[in-house]
């Protein structure tokens, strides 16, 4: 959970690294996956699909077509329903294809205790049986509470856990960047764990 | 914005609370369309579904809504329980609740049982109808199907037509749609219009003597089922006149608004209040507000589990 209260320690990205770590990303994906055939993008809302579009646009012109992108939403999977926190705001989840067989790029923006992506993993089980299950994140934050690793990833960083790596995209905040910043009020840690 | 953990009716209710209920409505829809209907999400949560009324639709929804929600549900029914050996209502919920219950889940004759229950219960409380008070399930998944038919609910014309004074789907759907900026008239015999409801909204609330003017002012026209023991008190000559005067037919929606919609809350009674042929016309989205029904309850149940909560924005796990 953001919260507003923070203060920037250091500038991971800026709008010219991240672009390039994006580029590098979707060629590796192609790379590893040996064209793009089978594949298909699952995000993970809000910033997850902001990401898998960018990199759906960098693959476009190296197997020209588009791929697939459907949209996650893990609210309904998560593992704190029994604890009291707060309740989050549910968005729209929207696979409109059919996953069975598929190779699909899961793809989020911050990795760290993987709980998210144990979620997502479970969701998109219900949805069918994929041929593979690949995770793609921009950043690698450590701080693993389950044994879960990213296939691709743009940047590992080390970080404490009273810090915290906020992601900016144009398309959700209005310019692109990724920042190791500290929360300044104790909410945010305690959202977090 | 911080929600209550109860439903007792949507009297009250904010508008920001209604439009998050059937925002999250729309997402468990999605939900019920995947291959694999169901998910996590109440996991260890036990919820009692209390019917001290017959019921088929609302309780079939409602556990329905439970099982795709992975919460453990028991249902209750009257007969053959310790109520129909004489214990009281408040000591029968105290003692299910000592068995460790989250939420209960209660439709009860007596207009107000879900308020009383809410007052000596600590789990969360969901009214799934109260006499002849409220039935806020049913007006949230009726304004959930018109939002989806019109895309909109504000400023759109709903006429309920029938027995509005005995009617607790009347009553929410009044008050959520008023709150939702909708605009609402009533309809129906002198005798089953109440008096309380109009001056209550000061005249916001349109009154139609001729269900005629009311189909022809309408953009959804919702058709209240006519509980046929009215005609035994003597609120009505007879059936046949009611369906006469006040039935909603073919021929009186020829007048109508040619994309109007017709809702009813079951079950039917064809051939009185609704004509057989409309029920299962292009103009009926009676089946639209069934599915939307199990929708909306999850998005309750969801919503009202685990106490008093801030809801916020964001996933940070």
């Amino acid at each position: 959970m953001y919260t507003s209260d923070y203060k920037i320690k250091a500038v991971l990205m800026d709008d010219k690294s991240l672009n390039r770590t994006l580029s590098r990303l979707a060629h590796q994906i192609v790379e590893s996956n040996r064209g793009a055939e089978n594949l298909v993008f699952v995000g993970i809302l809000t910033r997850g699909v902001q990401i898998a579009e960018r990199l759906i646009e960098k693959i476009e012109p190296i197997e020209g077509r588009r791929l697939p992108l459907g949209m996650l939403d893990i609210t309904f999977y998560r593992d704190d329903m029994l604890r009291k926190l707060k309740k989050p705001r549910v968005q729209a989840t929207n696979i409109p294809f059919d996953i069975d067989g598929k190779v699909v790029m899961l793809v989020d923006d911050v990795l760290y205790t993987g709980r998210t992506i144990r979620a997502a993993l479970d969701a998109l089980m219900d949805f069918g049986r994929p041929a593979r299950i690949q995770l793609a994140v921009l950043i690698d934050r450590g701080h693993r509470e389950l044994p879960i690793e990213a296939d691709f990833i743009g940047q590992e960083v080390k970080t404490t856990a009273g810090e915290e790596v906020r992601v900016k995209l144009k398309n959700v905040d209005g310019e692109d960047g990724v920042y190791l910043v500290e929360a300044l009020s104790e909410t945010k840690i305690q959202a977090s764990q | 914005m911080i929600i209550s953990k109860h439903l007792l009716g949507l009297e009250g209710v904010q508008r920001e609370e209604i439009s998050l209920i059937l925002k999250t409505a729309q997402s468990f829809k999605e939900v019920l369309t995947r291959p694999i209907p169901k998910v996590p999400t109440l996991r260890g949560k036990t919820i009692v579904n209390l019917f001290f009324e017959a019921s088929t639709r609302t309780r079939i929804s409602f556990e329905l809504a439970e099982k795709r929600l992975s919460a453990d549900s028991i249902n209750f029914t009257t007969s053959g329980s310790s109520v129909a050996k004489g214990e009281t209502l408040k000591d029968t919920v105290r003692n299910i609740e000592a068995m460790k219950i989250d939420i209960v889940v209660i439709r009860h004759q007596a207009s107000g049982a879900a308020h009383f229950l809410a007052q000596c219960l600590d789990a969360g409380v969901i009214n799934a109808g109260d006499g002849q008070h409220e039935h806020p399930t049913q007006g949230l998944l009726d304004m959930m199907t018109l939002q989806e038919k019109f895309g909109r609910l504000q400023g759109l014309k709903v006429a309920i037509v029938g027995d509005i004074t005995h009617s607790r789907v009347a009553r929410s759907n009044i008050h959520g749609l008023m709150t939702m900026g909708a605009a609402v008239a009533i309809c129906g015999p002198a005798t089953l219009l109440p008096r309380d409801i109009p001056a209550a909204f000061g005249g916001d609330l349109i009154v139609f003597k001729k269900v005629d003017e009311a189909i022809r002012w309408a953009d959804a026209v919702n058709v209240l089922r006519l509980q046929l023991e009215r005609q035994k008190s003597g609120l009505l000559p007879s059936l046949r006149e009611y369906a006469m005067h006040f039935g909603v037919t073919r021929r009186r929606l020829e007048a109508a608004k040619k994309d109007v919609v017709i809702m009813h809350p079951g079950p039917i009674n064809r051939g009185v209040e609704l004509e057989s042929d409309l029920a299962d016309s292009e103009f009926s989205v009676i089946l639209d507000q069934v599915t939307n029904g199990v929708a909306v309850r999850m998005a309750v149940l969801y919503l009202k589990s685990g106490g008093e909560q801030e809801v916020v924005n964001g996933n940070g796990l």
